[in-house]
């Protein structure tokens, strides 16, 4: 095919987020030569690790800038919780349990925290904020991997896999026509954009993430409800080394319709929106589908606790729309949503605006008002406002919605991230279909985050996981080149 | 947020986050309304919290919170909707384009607002005259033979070209129209931005305000220093900040010791060497040489999506004279017993007639809205904070 020299390194890692930097910088100051490979352009490195703000992080003592205590214990209680039980409980325990000391090498390579965010108190104590954000966070991995030597290559993919049996050989990339990125910068340069070169490295680390971005993918699991998705993190999460991986032979974790999907603002962008698209209204009102009816509890947990179920939620909804309702009462006792909502002065009005039908929504809104008993309202508690003979109820929050003005969010399907994966073992070696393990191939970060989150949601455990198996598919890198 | 009072155009329109607007206020309230909603910059200085005890922001809010805004650049590079992301978000550069706006908004007499157009030459224009005036009235033109001898401190050198009575009266005619002004600015702003007068000048708040001034605590970007001139974080505009800054307390120190020296005691200028208007002079001037320098050297460098370039002239104008300043005032003290003293009086003095006269009307003001911003922060920064649910 071509006949230029194969580029060698000792490491060969596929993507450019937190767990592949973990590994990359891990790898590197054990001595290894490291080539990183990033699909984005600088600006938009780092996958959905730009989006993170914060690690949830284990502390028996002191642990700044954490307060209290988050013993082990607590900690897997979480997360077997929402996991209902969907979790290696050894692999999620090696994560824990590590996540202390990840604070100070964090520290040592650049990253600063901070106390936690204005509305976020309730994570004060599990969870450790980045000063600055996960974006702040990924450009002090990338200095630090400037100052060790880590050579990247931006706008590159790995487009095929060598393996031979469970030994990884070598990798094809292909670095994007058309980029003015050079690797490595200065003296000898491998880049050939639009042209396939092969990389041949002793060891490989796929810490590339899901495949969210990726619609043919996500019509397969979810069919054609997909195309009403809005991907709220990296466009550049297409699972194309997941997907290498899978047909290579690895045993698969969880499934391709698992993943962590909210309820977002109909009107963001179709990629990339981020934190601000998020839509904290839900609790205080009610929730209609297309058809300008309620369909779930909206006041069945606190906000916290029941946000991640809201996005299959809609998804389950004709058109995959959902509108939130609220009225003046509750205006501004929630994190204020980028978009500013409908906003009408009758029940009638707001569904002309929301595009509703006026009569449902109309009925709706009376059927509830009508079933709401009073009660102590208090937003900070599991209070007893609840309806009576409704359905859904609503068993929390429940206040008529009666003060103008009436103000709508249009709420579609967020998807956060996909938990389809491939298997590891506690090296972060990955796992065969046929029960042997890849001797010098290691999977780290939302790639085989499955493993550990096989479902539900934990604020803040995907950071845990791709800083741990990261460090850990660097060292055992390292481990295995040096024999 | 009252619910049946107005929202702001840029948040009732329903165009949302993602389209840049032409007008400077209504885009400083689409950028606030991003970072509302997003928060992940609160530990690096004081406007996030600030901007997070609203829920909509009022033209007074965004003069307010622009120059509470240090232009540190953390914000910027730890940004994940700064450009290229469709949202093109630009924190710092649009805070620094709405201080632009302040600056011309509350100056007195507003008239005088359009200095603020084409500042370098405004001040540069300022300059030549002030040094003309100078020369003027140390009597380069009238008596040469006087200007041009070289005259000894005993003979109290710089009073022979210039009587102290008339040095003394045309500088405290400038000193009180400088106050004035400010006066006059700081009564238009702060009514305007919420505060009666009294807010002002409450202990603890101002208190906090000149503490974090004198600390130049927010020029730290959160702890490893400001992002400036570019992405790594270094003190190195912190410490230069704070040469300017104290080098001109100090100078001006000297200044208000030679005027008691003069009216309280009777003893006149010039004084030797290690006296204390000398020596505070002496430090304070290697203080104004040094910071300059170094806050111009790395003005040099900065990187262009930093701050409003529309702005640099002002910047530089005000850094070149402040060095001016220092430089012929070291000059005058090194060569006072030579015959160049009349010469380099006459630069010196002018200079600082110079610097004075465009106080009102130049980078300077920052001092004055920056403060009184710091003042209200840390006043509403005791009443509670209104608590919100999210994920």
């Amino acid at each position: 095919m071509c006949s230029m020299e194969a580029i060698v390194y000792d490491v060969l890692v596929a993507g450019g987020g937190n767990a592949g930097l973990c590994a990359a910088l891990t790898a590197r100051e054990l001595g290894l030569s490291v080539l990183l490979v990033e699909a984005a352009p600088v600006a938009f490195r780092g996958g959905n690790s730009r989006h993170t703000r914060n690690m949830r992080t284990m502390h028996e003592g002191r642990l700044d800038p954490l307060h209290g205590e988050y013993p082990e214990e607590e900690y897997w209680q979480d997360l077997l919780k929402v996991t209902g039980g969907e979790t290696d409980e050894k692999l999620a325990r090696m994560a824990i349990r590590r996540t202390p000391e990840h604070v100070q090498w964090m520290h040592r390579h650049g990253v600063r925290f901070q106390a936690p965010l204005g509305g976020t108190l309730q994570l004060g104590r599990t969870n450790a904020f980045f000063l600055g954000g996960g974006k702040a966070l990924m450009n002090a991995y990338y200095r630090a991997a400037d100052a060790l030597g880590v050579d990247i290559a931006y706008d590159t993919e790995v487009v095929r896999l060598s393996l031979d049996g469970t030994r990884f050989r070598s990798a094809t990339i292909l670095q994007k026509p058309g980029t003015d990125h050079v690797f490595p910068p200065g003296g000898k340069t491998w880049s050939v954009p639009g042209l396939e070169r092969e990389v041949r490295a002793k060891t490989f680390v796929a810490a590339a993430g899901g495949f969210e971005s990726n619609f043919e993918w996500l019509r397969e699991a979810w069919g054609e409800a997909a195309d009403n998705f809005i991907v709220r993190g990296t466009p550049y999460n297409m699972g194309r080394v997941l997907k290498l991986l899978l047909d290579a032979g690895a045993a698969p974790v969880s499934d391709a319709a698992a993943g962590h999907c909210v309820a977002i603002d109909a009107r963001s962008p179709k990629f990339d929106g981020g934190i601000v698209t998020r839509v904290d209204a839900v609790t205080l009102g009610i929730v209609v589908n297309r058809e300008g009816r309620r369909f779930y509890d909206e006041g069945e947990d606190f906000w916290p606790k029941r946000y991640a179920i809201w996005g299959r939620l809609i998804a389950g909804q004709p058109g995959q729309i959902g509108y939130s309702i609220i009225d003046a009462k509750s205006m501004g006792k929630f994190m204020p949503p980028v978009y500013p909502p409908m906003k009408a002065y009758s029940i009638g009005e707001l569904a002309a605006r929301l595009e509703l039908d006026r009569g449902a929504l109309e009925k709706t809104v009376a059927d509830f008002n009508a079933a709401v008993r009073p009660g102590r309202f208090d937003h900070t508690t599991l209070d007893d406002c609840a309806t009576a003979g409704l359905t859904p109820p609503k068993t929390h929050w429940a206040l008529a919605i009666d003060t103008p003005p009436f103000y709508g969010y249009p709420l579609r399907p967020g998807i956060t991230f996909t938990y389809l994966g491939v298997a590891i073992d506690e090296r972060a070696r990955m796992r065969m279909k046929d029960g042997s393990v890849c001797e010098n191939l290691f999977a780290a970060g939302e790639i085989m985050a499955g493993n550990v989150l096989g479902k539900g949601y934990l604020a803040g455990i995907g950071m845990a996981i791709g800083t741990t198996f990261g460090r850990i598919a660097g060292a055992e890198a390292a481990k295995h080149v040096r024999g | 947020m009252s619910a049946d009072k107005p929202a702001p155009d840029a948040v009732t329109r329903g165009n949302g986050p993602g389209v840049p607007l032409a007008n400077l206020i209504e885009e400083a309230q689409r950028v606030l309304a991003i970072c509302n909603a997003c928060r992940y910059c609160e530990g690096f200085c004081a406007v996030f919290p600030a901007l997070e005890r609203r829920l909509e922001f009022v033209e007074a809010d965004v003069h307010y919170l622009a120059n509470l805004c240090h232009n540190c650049g953390s914000c910027l590079y730890a940004c994940q909707y700064a450009p290229p992301h469709e949202f093109a978000l630009n924190f710092p550069k649009v805070l620094a384009q709405v201080r632009g706006e302040t600056y011309r908004r509350y100056a007195w007499p507003q008239s005088f607002a359009r200095a603020f157009d084409r500042n370098a030459l405004v001040v540069s224009i300022a300059t030549a005259l002030s040094i003309a005036a100078a020369f003027f009235f140390t009597g380069a033109f009238t008596q040469p033979d006087r200007f041009f001898g070289a005259w000894s401190d005993a003979q109290g050198s710089f009073y022979a070209v210039m009587p102290h009575g008339l040095m003394a009266a045309i500088f405290t005619l400038v000193a009180a129209f400088v106050v004035v002004s400010f006066l006059a600015s700081f009564l238009r702003f702060w009514p305007e931005w919420g505060g009666d007068l009294a807010d002002f000048v409450r202990v603890p708040s101002f208190s906090s305000a000149t503490w974090d001034t004198l600390g130049l605590r927010y020029l730290d970007g959160g702890g490893d220093g400001c992002t400036y001139p570019r992405e790594r974080a270094s003190m190195s505009r912190r410490n230069f900040h704070h040469l300017t800054f104290y080098g001109f307390l100090l100078c001006f120190a000297a200044t208000a010791v030679g005027t008691i020296y003069h009216y309280v005691f009777g003893w006149k200028a010039p004084y030797p060497l290690y006296s204390l208007p000398v020596l505070l002079g002496l430090i304070g001037g290697g203080g104004l040489v040094v910071g300059p320098i170094g806050l111009l050297i790395l003005r040099a460098d900065r990187d262009p999506d930093l701050g409003d370039q529309s702005q640099d002239p002002m910047d530089a104008a005000f850094l070149v004279l402040l060095l001016a300043t220092s430089v012929t005032g070291l000059l005058l003290l090194d060569f006072r017993e030579t015959a160049a003293m009349g010469t380099l009086l006459a630069l010196h003095l002018g200079f600082v007639l110079a610097l004075f006269v465009t106080l009102p009307y130049g980078k300077f003001v920052h001092a004055l809205y920056r403060f009184a911003a710091l003042v209200r922060f840390h006043i509403e920064r005791r009443r509670p904070l209104p608590q919100l649910g999210s994920e």
